[in-house]
C-alpha cells in the first residue's frame, strides 16, 4: 500500500472518530434541551389562554404596536407604525419558547446550543475528513448521504438562530432527529469509503447532489414547523373553543409559537427551497441527459422526485386557495416531506432502478 | 399568500382588488343554469378554478406511483417480462389499467391533459387581467386606511398638496408607481412577482410540449461493440431498439463509428481501490454515408454527437476470444464472446454457442454450448474463488463447463445470447463421471471428452457498449426549465403591496398625514417598508408640534371630513 493510500485510510478512520463523537456531543445537546424543557415547565405563563380568552370576550382582532426602528436620525417624534394581523386569524401572542421565561431554563437552553454548535463542527469534521479520504463529494452512498443530511440540518438551524429568527424551539425535535440519523447511519448504512461507478464522476454530482441535500435539509425544518403547528392549532382551537387541554400538552404547547407563527416559518421555508427543488430536478435531468442519453425516464427516482415536486406545487397552490388554507395546506405540505423522505430511503432500499447505487 | 386575507373585503372595496390575478374560488355547489352552454360553461369555470388545479395536481402524483414500483416497459421490458411470469393472477388486471405503461396510459395522459388545458384556460385570463392592471393605474385610497395591515400618521405644517408632491417624489425615488387620486396618492410595487407567475406557468406548457415531442419523436437503441468492430446508425444494426410513435427510421442520423480501443485504468490501492480512474472508448467515426474518419474520445458523461443524436458510453466488460476445434481437429469457431459484468469489479458470465459446423467425435453434427465465468484478476493461484478482486486485466481466468446436443435457437423464440438453454443438452462429464470443468489462462486448451475436440482461451479483448439516442426538443425543454426557475423565483420572493398616503387639513388648520400600505400576505417587510417611506416623507413634511394622533385610534374624522 503506497503512503497516499495509507492516508486515505487515516483519514477514512479519522472521519469514522469524528462522527462518533459528534454523537456523543449531540446526546449531551439533547439532555441540556431536556433540562430546558423541564425547567421550563415551572413557569406559569398561560398567555395564550388569556389572549384567547379576552379575544373571545371582545370580539374584535386586537392590535398590536410595533415601532419600526429606522436609521438614528434625530427625529424627534418618528412616525409609529400600528399592524394589524389578518382578520379571521388569531391574534396570539408566540410561546415564550422551551425555557419558559425561567433563568435556569434559558441557561440550559443556551448550553444546549452551545453543544450543538461543537457538535455540528465535530461532525462537519467528520464529512470533511471523509471527502478527503475519499477523494470525491462525500455523497457517494446512503452513509455518506446522510451524515451530510443531517449536518446540513443543524447547518442550517444555527445560521436561522444567527440571523436572530426564532427557531430555538425546533433544538430538541432537531437533535433528536439528527441523533436518529447518525444511528441509523453508522449502524446499517454503514459501507467503507468506496468506489462511485463511473456515471457518478460528473462535476453534476456536486451540484445536484449537494441542492437534493439542501432541499431535503431545509424541507426538514419546514416539516417540524408544520407538524407542530398542526398541534399547536389544535390546542389553540380547543381554548378557543372554552375546552381545557391536558396539562402535559398545555405545558408543551403553550411555550412553542403561536400557530400562525409557526405556519408562516413553515410556509417562508418551503416556498423559499421550492425554487431550489425545482432546479435540482433540472440539474438531475441534465446530468441524466448526459449519462444515460435521456434526460427523462421515469426511474423511480426520478419519479419520487416529480411526486416530491408536484406534492409540494400542489401545497403552494393550496395556501392560495381560499378552502385549502391553513390545516388542509399543512397536511398537503407533511405529504410532501413524506414523499421527500421516501424518495430518500424508500427507493433507494425498496426499489431498484439506475440510481441505486446507494451501498445499502 | 392569498387574495386578501388581510383585511375585511368590506372596508377596502376596491383597493385591494387585482393585487393578484388568481381566480376567485366558486363554492362546487353552485349549479349551473340548465342548458348545454350553461353546463359547459359550468364545467370550463370548474375545470379552470383553482381547487380543480389541485386536485388534478393531487391525482397526477398519486398516479405516477405505481410507475415506480411495478417494471415498466419503457424502462426494462425484460422485467416487466419475468414481472409477468412470476404474478399471472394481477397481470391481466395490470395490463388493463395500463400499469406496465403507466407514463403513456390513456388515464395517466388524460390527467395531465386535463391539467394542463386547466392551466392554459388560466393562464390566459390572467394574462389579459394583468395586461388590463399594467395598462391602469393604482386604485385610490380605501376609506379607512386605519384598517390596513400597516398604518401610520403623523400632524404637519406642510400644505396638503405640498405632502402629496413630497410623497408622489419619495414613492417614485423607489420606483413604486404612483399617482394621485382625489386627497390621497396611490401607489404600487412589485408587478414581476405577477409577470413571473405567468413566465413560470407558460414555461410549464413550453416544457410539457418539449418534453410531448422528444417521447414522440424519439429513438433510442444500445449496442455492444468488441474492440476492433463497429457501429453504422441503421435499425438493423442495433441490438434493442426503442422509438416514439411518431419516429421514422429516415430520421435516424446517418453515421458510423469503430471501436479502436477501449482504455480502463483503475486506482490500485487504498479505499478507492477499483474506481475507475480512466474510462474511455477510443472511436473513429464518419458522420453521413462516406464522411471523412475522425478520432474522439467517449467518456461516461461526453458523448459523441452527431447532428443532434448521441453516443453514450454505457458500459464496459471483457469478450475472451474463443476457439473451438471439432472432433477432426479442424477450427470451427473463434470469436470475441461479450460477458456480461457482475460486480462492480467486473466478474463476467455468459454464454459460449456453437452453432453451426461442429462436427462430433463420430463426425456426426452437433452443437455445443459452453456455460462462461470470467475474472479479470483472479485471487491467485489454487486458492480463489471465481470473484473478481480487481476491474483491470491483471490475472484472466476462465471457467468454462460444456455441454453439447441442441441450443433450442431454432425453436422460434427469441434467445438471451448470455444465456444458456440446456433443456435439450447433455453434459460433458470427465474421468470421474462429473461434469467436466476447467478454469483456463489465456492460451490454455480444454480437452473434450472422447474425442469431441477442444476449446482454447486465447487471448482477452474488450467491450464497450453504447446508447444511441436522439431526442429532439430537448433544447426547449431547457429553455423552459430554465424561464421556469427564474419565474418561480419572482412569483415566490416578491411581494406585491400597495402605499397610500392621504393629506387632508384637519380642522384645526394643521394638515393630517395618513399612510398605509397593502400586501398579499401579512409579512413584516411591509410594515419596516412602511416604515422607512414614512421616515422620509416625514423629513420633508415635519411632525407638528400639538397633540399627536393616537397610533391605532382611527382618526376617522379627517378622511370623512374630506369627503364633505
Ligand atoms: C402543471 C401544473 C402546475 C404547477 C406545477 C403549478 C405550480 C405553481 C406554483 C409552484 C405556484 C406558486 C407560486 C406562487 O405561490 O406564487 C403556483 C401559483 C399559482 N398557480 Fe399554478 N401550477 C400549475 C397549474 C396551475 C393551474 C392549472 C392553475 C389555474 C387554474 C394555476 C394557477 C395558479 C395561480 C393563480 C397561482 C398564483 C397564486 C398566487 O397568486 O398566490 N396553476 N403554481
Amino acid at each position: 500500500m503506497n503512503l497516499a493510500a495509507a492516508t486515505n485510510e487515516s483519514l477514512a478512520n479519522a472521519s469514522n472518530t469524528l462522527i462518533y463523537s459528534s454523537m456523543a456531543v449531540y446526546t449531551l445537546a439533547f439532555f441540556a434541551h431536556i433540562a430546558e424543557w423541564v425547567l421550563g415547565s415551572r413557569s406559569k405563563v398561560g398567555r395564550t389562554a388569556a389572549a384567547l380568552k379576552k379575544d373571545s370576550a371582545a370580539g374584535a382582532p386586537a392590535v398590536t404596536v410595533k415601532v419600526a426602528q429606522q436609521g438614528g436620525t434625530a427625529v424627534l417624534d418618528r412616525p409609529t407604525i400600528v399592524t394589524r394581523s389578518a382578520a379571521g386569524t388569531r391574534d396570539v401572542p408566540d410561546g415564550p419558547g422551551a425555557a419558559g421565561g425561567t433563568f435556569k431554563g434559558d441557561l440550559w437552553g443556551r448550553i444546549a446550543v452551545s453543544l450543538t454548535v461543537v457538535a455540528f463542527a465535530v461532525q462537519a469534521g467528520g464529512v470533511v475528513a471523509r471527502a478527503m479520504s475519499v477523494q470525491r463529494a462525500p455523497w457517494g452512498n446512503m452513509y455518506e448521504f446522510s451524515i451530510t443530511f443531517s449536518t446540513v440540518v443543524v447547518g442550517a438551524y444555527l445560521i436561522l438562530l444567527a440571523l436572530k429568527k426564532n427557531v430555538r424551539w425546533i433544538g430538541l425535535m432537531l437533535v433528536t432527529t439528527v441523533l436518529l440519523d447518525l444511528g441509523i447511519a453508522t449502524t446499517t448504512l454503514y459501507t467503507d469509503s468506496d468506489q462511485l461507478v463511473p456515471a457518478l464522476h460528473s462535476y453534476w454530482l456536486w451540484i445536484h447532489v449537494s441542492t437534493a441535500i439542501i432541499c431535503g435539509a431545509v424541507f426538514y425544518l419546514g416539516a417540524v414547523g408544520t407538524l407542530l403547528y398542526l398541534f399547536r392549532d389544535s390546542y389553540e382551537n380547543k381554548i378557543a373553543n372554552g375546552g381545557t387541554p391536558g396539562k402535559f400538552a398545555t405545558s408543551v404547547l403553550e411555550r412553542l409559537p403561536a400557530a400562525k407563527s409557526l405556519d408562516t416559518f413553515s410556509y417562508r421555508i418551503n416556498a423559499a427551497v421550492f425554487p431550489l427543488w425545482t432546479f435540482t430536478i433540472i440539474a438531475g435531468a441534465i446530468w441524466a441527459g448526459d449519462a444515460w442519453g435521456r434526460y427523462w425516464g421515469w426511474d423511480p427516482k426520478e419519479v419520487w422526485s416529480f411526486i416530491t415536486w408536484v406534492a409540494y406545487a400542489a401545497y403552494l397552490h393550496a395556501r392560495a386557495t381560499a378552502g385549502w388554507k391553513g390545516r388542509k395546506a399543512a397536511y398537503l405540505a407533511l405529504i410532501a416531506f413524506g414523499c421527500w423522505l421516501f424518495n430518500y430511503y424508500g427507493v433507494n432500499i425498496f426499489v431498484t432502478g439506475k440510481h441505486s447505487y446507494a451501498g445499502v | 399568500m392569498s387574495n386578501l386575507n388581510t383585511t375585511d373585503e368590506r372596508d377596502l372595496g376596491q383597493a385591494g382588488e387585482q393585487l393578484s390575478t388568481a381566480p376567485r374560488e366558486e363554492s362546487a355547489a353552485s349549479v349551473p343554469a340548465m342548458g348545454v352552454i350553461g353546463w359547459a360553461r359550468w364545467f370550463w369555470r370548474q375545470l379552470t378554478s383553482m381547487r380543480v388545479a389541485l386536485i388534478l395536481l393531487f391525482l397526477l402524483s398519486l398516479g405516477a406511483i405505481p410507475g415506480s414500483l411495478i417494471p415498466q416497459n419503457s424502462v426494462d421490458e425484460l422485467k416487466v417480462q419475468t414481472f409477468k411470469e412470476a404474478h399471472t393472477t394481477v397481470t391481466p388486471v395490470y395490463e388493463a389499467l395500463q400499469f406496465f405503461d403507466i407514463y403513456s396510459s390513456v388515464w395517466f395522459s388524460a390527467i395531465y391533459i386535463l391539467l394542463f388545458i386547466s392551466l392554459i384556460g388560466c393562464i390566459v385570463p390572467r394574462t389579459g387581467q394583468f395586461i388590463g392592471q399594467l395598462r391602469g393605474r393604482p386604485p385610490g385610497a380605501p376609506r379607512k386606511l386605519t384598517r390596513l395591515p400597516a398604518y401610520t400618521t403623523w400632524r404637519t405644517e406642510a400644505a396638503p398638496e405640498e405632502v402629496r408632491a413630497a410623497a408622489l417624489t419619495v414613492l417614485r425615488k423607489r420606483r413604486f408607481r404612483s399617482h394621485e387620486v382625489g386627497d390621497a396618492v396611490a401607489a404600487e410595487k412589485g408587478y414581476l412577482r405577477e409577470t413571473g407567475n405567468l413566465m413560470f406557468h407558460i414555461a410549464l406548457i413550453v416544457m410539457l410540449i418539449a418534453f410531448a415531442c422528444g417521447q414522440l419523436f424519439k429513438s433510442e437503441g444500445g449496442k455492444l461493440v468488441v474492440e476492433g468492430d463497429g457501429f453504422a446508425n441503421t435499425i438493423t444494426q442495433y441490438d434493442d431498439f426503442k422509438s416514439g410513435s411518431l419516429f421514422d427510421t429516415d430520421d435516424l442520423t446517418p453515421f458510423s463509428f469503430d471501436l479502436e480501443d477501449f482504455v480502463g485504468t483503475y486506482e490500485r490501492s487504498g479505499p478507492q481501490r477499483g474506481t475507475a480512474r480512466t474510462y474511455e472508448a477510443r472511436v473513429t467515426y464518419a458522420e453521413g454515408a462516406d464522411g471523412e474518419e475522425k478520432k474522439k474520445v467517449i467518456e461516461v458523461n461526453k458523448p459523441l454527437v452527431v447532428d443532434g443524436t448521441k453516443v453514450y458510453l454505457n458500459a464496459h466488460g471483457y469478450a475472451p476470444v474463443i476457439s473451438v476445434k471439432d472432433g477432426k481437429g479442424k477450427e470451427v469457431y473463434r470469436t470475441a464472446v461479450p460477458l456480461l459484468p457482475i460486480d462492480n469489479n467486473v466478474t463476467s458470465t455468459g454464454a459460449i454457442k456453437v452453432m453451426d459446423g461442429y462436427k462430433d467425435a463420430d463426425g456426426k453434427k452437433s452443437q455445443l454450448g459452453f456455460q462462461a465465468f470470467f475474472v479479470p484478476t483472479f485471487a491467485g493461484d489454487g486458492k480463489g474463488t471465481m470473484f473478481s478482486q480487481y476491474p483491470g486485466l491483471d490475472y484472466p481466468v476462465l471457467a468454462l463447463n460444456g455441454y453439447y446436443g441442441s441450443l433450442g435457437v431454432d425453436s422460434g423464440l427469441p434467445q438471451n445470447v448470455y444465456q444458456l438453454d440446456t433443456s435439450k443438452m447433455k453434459e460433458f462429464k470427465d474421468s470421474n463421471g462429473d461434469q467436466l470443468k476447467k478454469r483456463l489462462r489465456p492460451g490454455e486448451t480444454m480437452k473434450l471428452p472422447d474425442g469431441a475436440g477442444s476449446i482454447t482461451f486465447e487471448s482477452v479483448e474488450e467491450w464497450a457498449s453504447f446508447q444511441i439516442a436522439r431526442q429532439p426538443a430537448a433544447g426547449w425543454a431547457l429553455t423552459g426549465a430554465v424561464a421556469a426557475i427564474v419565474g418561480l423565483a419572482g412569483s415566490l420572493f416578491i411581494q406585491r403591496r400597495r402605499v397610500w398616503v392621504r393629506a387632508v387639513r384637519g380642522a384645526d388648520g394643521v394638515t393630517v398625514v395618513e399612510m398605509a400600505g397593502l400586501g398579499r400576505s401579512d409579512s413584516a417587510k411591509l410594515p419596516e417598508e412602511l416604515g422607512g417611506l414614512a421616515l422620509a416623507l416625514n423629513t420633508m413634511a415635519p411632525t407638528a408640534p400639538g397633540p399627536e394622533p393616537e397610533p391605532g385610534q382611527p382618526s376617522e374624522e379627517p378622511a370623512e371630513g374630506a369627503e364633505k
